[in-house]
């Protein structure tokens, strides 16, 4: 199981973080200010590198005057907090069916030969976690590295990825096959010209119709 | 509204208000359930009381499903639900499958074996092998405190438990965190529980997930003898079920009583068994050179009847304790009278609470069952939390429904509940300083330490007289509630075992050099430092320790006993075991000493006793029952012309789990008392 590590620092909001955090609490009737918790564990986690340790989870526990465990049972039920240490790039590679189908499995021990074992950080600061579906089955498999999603992965673009974080390069996300978001492929792509879209509007029948006026 | 349904083809009628399950358990119909508890808020997540409603698509969990959801036939016809049909049958089972998949076969070595609800109802709905290959998932065990055990491997993630702790206890301290096969309920970072009802997760864990730790490994549920009692832990008596084997008690559990515990109990009532077992007296002493040392009763009686002749009759006192029942108070009081002595008080703490007001202004009127009629309350000088831990979660419990305005005149604790804090000494206690013109329905709480101020008679008639302002003194309420924190003293006041005079009040008869010989009841609070004192009672306690002439007596659980609970009402103890060694029932102890002393009261066994208590204290009749009466004398109080002094009220209980002798022998009690006290630490 996840262990909370103790981070020594005391945790706060910074100015900035505090005005967010209070824009949501007053998204809220008064005395149910707890239900921002979500958003609230979410700023957290982003100011303080993508991880919540127990001193942040005290410090919220106090700010939405909730019982610590009550803050607890949300940070472990979202997979999306993380209670341990990530890396500055943090891999959530999808393992559920139609990724696993196109591939998932030969993407996750490239991340294992690469970075190491689950939820570990590696030296060069890369780390990575299985998650259920990420939503985006029509461009498995997908990968979230920290807030971009990188689809339709074979393992050379997941390697060059990881080569391209090492060498500090800017990295490409979205599609990696060549195709604009879910679109089909660009080479299956053709542009009518006008004449063809009236050839195909001429055929269309229109059974609906028809029926009626008859 | 009342709804017509039909259930497994017979039809009935019921409040609409009500849930299926309840509607089934009306009608005798047991439907198995691990989640959902009448007590507890529902969360429909055990799906072992999935039932039949016709036209549904499928099987509803009947503890989640409102009556005034039950749609009528599409021609009229009434709504019907079938509990015992096939479909029923394999979808519980089903339900128990998916249970037992996760669940280790360890009933062996497991100690709820014997009264576990998931052994129980595998019985009906388990079946004979398991269709899972795989591993098992492991737990790791909590350690949430001295109390209670836990195995959560066998937990089937009811949440009765955390629901307990967040709603009734009102210590948000359990949880269930990760999620799905990975749930675990724990506290954050395995922290101890610290709320004084924690034992209470034990008797609702269907499983063996939450046990007791004393009682760990001790005994199996069918070889215990079951007792039903009364508790004197705290003023409101719980009603209890005390279970022993052979000469010991092995646990106490809580009895059904929803005019007082519902079905809580507090910790220092569950768990305060271990203590009847050591630190027993078990043969009289008798100092000689400055020890003591064990003798025969025959001795020890010879040497305290040559004691009691040589001293001036006008010179000898008695105190009773805070768990001694009324027959002993009776007998005590008798003896005292035939020696011809007047001089006995059952106020060892010190109280200035006398009777000379009438039994209203002692009893906790409004009723405990009452407190969730009330409006408003304003609790003074008082701390429910530790005075009587579940009289507090009545409160909360009235609270938690919502419209209802508290106020605290005293110290500021943690009650688990919100309060709006008036001020900190009886000069709050002001019509001006408490908005309360709007409500009805108001409980006046005044706790016992209010009567160890000098001011406190001169407080509850300003607490009476603003009761008779805001109206709540009337025919059908009377909100004037006094709090006792000790079994024994409300039985005390009926039988009026008071001094005449004031003078001669527990704490200074203890300290005066005009009592030479001091008979101490089982009064282990008071500091006695007078020539010769003599104890009855169970326990080497303070008492004992000083005493003179030690006679071995029998606790609470090992004696037949009346005791009055802080509302005046009428309950009895029941022998579970006897006490040890040479100890003796206390009653039987008075009575020979009246005859050693020959001033014989004529009483040869415990009913003869009783029924003479009840022939001259008929206020003793009617178990269960509560004597009403109004206040009285009260004007010459206020003309008396004292004044209230400004000083701040304190609480006296500043260890919750050692206030009694049998509480301070048990080694539990130590451990949590110590638990407390270093979770205070590390809080500042």
């Amino acid at each position: 199981m996840t262990e909370n590590k103790k981070n020594n620092n005391n945790f706060s909001f910074t100015k900035e973080n505090l005005l967010l955090a209070e824009r949501e609490l007053k998204k809220y009737p008064k005395g149910r200010e707890g239900s921002a918790i979500i958003s609230i564990l979410w700023i957290a986690q982003r100011q303080n590198k993508g991880w919540l340790s127990s001193d942040i989870i005290d410090y919220i526990a106090k700010f939405l005057d909730l019982p610590q465990i009550r803050v607890m049972e949300i940070a472990t039920f979202y997979t999306m907090f993380n209670l341990n240490p990530v890396g500055a790039h943090h891999f959530q590679i999808c393992g559920t069916t139609p990724c696993m189908l196109s591939g998932s499995e030969k993407l996750k021990s490239l991340l294992r030969e690469e970075i190491g074992e689950q939820s570990s950080v590696s030296k060069d600061n890369l780390s990575w976690v299985e998650v259920e579906c990420l939503g985006a089955c029509c461009n498995a498999p997908v990968i979230q590295i920290n807030d971009d999603y990188y689809e339709d992965l074979a393992v050379t673009d997941l390697k060059n990825i990881i080569d391209d974080l090492r060498s500090k390069k800017e990295i490409k996300p979205g599609s990696y096959k060549d195709r604009l978001s879910s679109a089909p492929d660009n080479k299956n792509i053709k542009i009518l010209t006008e004449d063809e879209i009236e050839e195909i509007a001429k055929n269309r029948t229109k059974p609906g119709l028809e029926a009626k006026n008859a | 509204m009342s709804k017509k349904i039909l259930i497994n083809g017979k039809e009935h009628e019921f409040e609409e208000n009500l849930t299926l399950i309840q509607a089934l358990e009306l009608t005798d119909i047991e439907v198995p359930r691990f989640c959902y508890h009448d007590k507890l808020s529902i969360a429909g997540n055990c799906r072992m009381c999935l039932v039949e409603v016709k036209g549904a698509p499928k099987p509803v969990a009947s503890c989640h499903f409102s009556l005034s959801d039950l749609r009528p036939g599409p021609n009229g016809e009434l709504p019907e639900v079938l509990t015992n049909t096939d479909q029923v049958h394999n979808a519980r089972k089903g339900a128990m499958e998916f249970l037992l998949v996760n669940h280790p076969l360890d009933c062996p070595i497991c100690d709820q074996g014997g009264e576990c609800d998931l052994q129980d109802q595998a019985l009906h709905y388990g079946i004979n092998k398991s269709r899972y290959k795989e591993n098992k998932r492991a737990v790791d065990n909590k350690n949430i405190g001295p109390l209670v055990k836990t195995t959560m491997t066998r937990c089937i993630h009811c949440t009765r438990c955390v629901r307990f702790t967040s709603e009734v206890a009102g210590t948000e301290e359990l949880g269930a965190i990760h999620r799905g096969e990975n749930m675990e309920i724990t506290t954050y970072l395995e922290k101890g529980m610290s709320s004084e009802l924690q034992g209470n997760i034990i008797d609702l864990c269907p499983v063996g997930a939450l046990t007791s730790k004393p009682y760990e490994y001790h005994a199996r549920p069918w070889e215990l003898r079951k007792t039903e009692s009364i508790d004197v832990m705290d003023g409101i008596g719980s009603n209890i079920r005390i279970d022993s084997k052979g000469s010991e008690v092995m646990r106490i559990m809580p009895r059904y009583n929803e005019e007082i515990n519902e079905e809580w109990i507090s910790d220092k009532t569950r768990f305060v068994w271990d203590g009847l077992k050591t630190q027993r007296i078990d043969t009289p002493y008798i100092r000689e050179n400055g020890k003591l040392i064990p003798v025969s009763w025959d001795i020890a009686l010879t040497l305290l009847t040559k004691l009691i002749k040589k001293t001036d009759p006008d010179r000898i006192g008695a105190i009773a304790g805070d768990m001694v029942s009324a027959e002993e108070m009776f007998l005590m009081k008798k003896l005292m009278e035939k020696i011809g002595s007047n001089k006995y008080d059952c106020r060892q703490d010190g109280s200035i609470l006398g009777n000379q007001y009438g039994r209203s202004s002692y009893i906790f009127n409004p009723t405990i069952a009452g407190i969730e009629n009330a409006d408003a309350i304003v609790i003074i000088g008082s701390n429910p939390r530790m005075e009587s831990p579940v009289l507090n979660a009545r409160i909360r419990k009235r609270w938690l429904t919502g419209n209802l305005s508290l106020y605290v005149i005293g110290q500021e604790h943690d009650l688990t509940y919100d309060y709006t804090f008036i001020g900190d000494s009886p000069k709050s206690i002001d019509l001006k300083n408490i908005p309360l013109s709007d409500f009805k329905n108001i409980i006046w709480l005044l706790g016992d330490d209010v009567f160890l101020r000098d001011d406190g008679t001169i407080i509850l008639s300003q607490v009476i007289d603003c009761a008779e302002k805001t109206g709540s003194i009337r025919e059908d309420w009377n909100g004037v509630a006094v709090l006792h924190k000790y079994a024994s003293r409300v039985a005390g006041l009926d039988l009026d075992f008071l001094p005449q005079d004031e003078k001669y009040c527990a704490k200074k008869m203890a300290s005066s050099s005009e009592i030479e010989l001091l008979f101490l009841l089982d009064a282990d609070e008071v500091d006695a430092k007078n020539k010769h004192t003599v104890y009855i009672g169970s326990h080497g306690d303070r008492g004992a320790t000083n005493a003179d002439i030690v006679l071995p007596g029998a606790c609470y659980t090992e004696k037949n006993g009346l005791y009055m609970n802080t509302e005046g009402r009428l309950q009895e103890t029941n022998r579970a075991v006897f006490p040890p060694g040479d100890a003796r029932d206390n009653w039987k102890i008075i009575v020979e000493i009246s005859k050693r002393v020959k001033k014989s009261l004529n009483y040869t066994n415990f009913e003869d006793v009783r029924a003479g208590l009840r022939k001259e204290y008929p206020i003793f009749s009617n178990i269960n029952h509560i004597e009403s009466d109004t206040f009285h004398g009260l004007d010459q109080l206020s003309n008396r012309k004292q004044k209230l002094n400004g000083n701040a009220f304190s609480n006296t209980i500043t260890d919750y789990y050692l206030t009694n002798s049998i509480a301070r022998s048990s080694k539990v009690m130590g451990e949590c008392s110590m638990q407390k006290n270093s979770i205070e630490i590390k809080n500042g």
